[in-house]
């Protein structure tokens, strides 16, 4: 193994179920229903699905749901305003705790 | 099974082969691949360099075949087409002989001097325009189209307009092409056209009547480029991982017949790209033309193939599912 990621594992995904087959088949299927139109079209959850993706920081996930992204009709100005939703997030939950810190200061100081 | 290509298997899994046309209801000519533009998913190879122009006494050959039987529409391509000499010609005849006339135009073309005056001709001619019309954003456009032509098609398409084309019950039909600008699938045909027509008329004031959402094939250019960018393999993977039978068994080679400038005839233009000529007992040129044994002939297969049963399946006229 020369790298920790590579584009060819992407699609050895399902090898993880050869430990626990019937788990496997359970997230199979639920992840399925999870992305299948609902109360969300399938382009909706697709746009979800590429911020969290940059949230996590999941290469695999950036990948696939980029491409997601364009079959399902989205164009880069929306998949971009996608990715600043997860970055004002991520930014955001790192800038609040600044309050846990005032906080744990206001605590020690006289 | 072991002389059959991939495809084929495929085809024969879902008890399609042998594929075999079911008539011909569209009479597709290439009349030459010279073209003002050189766009990276070409799968023409199309350019200005480009010297294959069919000639006049092949047209002639085209409406004798069109006066000897009842093929009701003819599907005119390039190249830009419009930059054969006798274009103008070889539409009036077919309309002389009431034929339906569609022209897949690249738009660019109707901005050039000598072409300015086209829009009005495919009005009088009563032309249905379908127009290569990649993408509503400028730079995903350009990006696969070259610099400077958005604007242009944008010109060309508020001209088309100006005329009555794109106007519901204006008789003109304006008819817009999205092929993807890289190595992935189209998006559904539906909710695309929905797109389109609010972002078209949202953020310049045009309208259209369809929208086709064509996939890129793995030959030509494209092939190039997913070589160059090391996309081939995992593009085969997703077309041929999306093999729909019921797109695949309703595929435009069925009742499409393609003819090369040269009179070469083909199942349709992909294959004519790649040299792969009509087979299995049927005329291969236009000499020899026979509309009994062309209308059910054994469609040539290939690798390829899998461009047009992927998904919702595509063809000249868009989504076939």
């Amino acid at each position: 193994m020369k790298t920790y990621y590579s584009p060819e594992d992407l699609s050895k995904f399902p090898t993880i179920g050869e430990g626990a087959p019937e788990l496997w088949k359970k997230f199979s299927e639920w992840y399925g229903a999870v992305f299948a139109e609902g109360a969300l079209s399938e382009r909706e959850k697709a746009l979800i699905a590429l911020a969290v993706a940059h949230a996590v920081q999941c290469p695999y996930c950036i990948d696939a749901y980029t491409q997601t992204c364009l079959e399902k009709g989205s164009n880069e100005e929306q998949m971009t305003e996608a990715v600043h939703v997860a970055a004002a997030i991520r930014g955001g939950a790192s800038l609040v705790h600044g309050v846990q810190m005032k906080n744990a200061a206001k605590k020690v100081s006289l | 099974m072991d002389n059959l290509n991939p495809f084929d298997i495929s085809l024969s899994k879902s008890a399609l082969y042998p594929l075999t046309a079911t008539g011909i209801t569209i009479f597709q000519v290439n009349v030459g691949r010279l073209c003002n533009q050189l766009c990276k998913h070409c799968h023409v190879d199309a350019g200005p360099d480009r010297k294959e122009v069919m000639q006049k006494n092949t047209m002639e050959a085209c409406l004798d075949i069109i006066e000897k039987t009842d093929i009701p529409t003819i599907d005119i391509t390039g190249g830009a087409p419009e930059m054969n000499p006798n274009f103008r010609w070889f539409i009036k005849e077919f309309r002389k002989r009431g034929r339906h006339v569609m022209v897949r135009s690249n738009l660019t073309i109707l901005a050039e001097p000598d072409y300015k005056d086209l829009p009005e001709f495919f009005a009088e001619n009563k032309v249905e325009v379908i127009a290569s019309f990649p993408h509503y954003l400028e730079q995903t456009l350009d990006r696969q189209r070259g610099n400077g032509v958005f604007k242009k098609s944008i010109e060309a398409l508020k001209q088309l307009n100006s005329i009555g084309y794109g106007k519901q019950d204006s008789g003109h039909v304006l008819n817009l092409v999205y092929n993807p600008a890289g190595a992935f699938l189209s998006p559904s045909q539906k909710a695309l056209e929905a797109d389109y027509k609010r972002e078209m008329l949202k953020r310049y004031g045009i309208i259209f009547n369809n929208l086709y959402t064509i996939t890129n094939m793995p030959i030509g250019r494209f092939f190039n480029y997913l070589n160059s960018s090391e996309n081939y393999t995992s593009y085969m993977e997703k077309i041929i991982l999306s093999y729909n039978p019921t797109a695949a068994s309703l595929v435009m080679c069925r009742y499409t017949l393609s003819v090369g400038w040269d009179g070469s005839l083909y199942d349709c233009d992909f294959n004519q790209m790649l040299g792969m000529k009509v087979n299995h007992g049927a005329p291969s040129h236009i000499k020899a033309f026979d509309i009994a044994r062309l209308c059910n002939r054994q469609i040539v297969t290939g690798i390829h193939c899998y461009g047009c049963t992927a998904g919702g399946g595509s063809s000249c006229g868009g989504a076939v599912t």
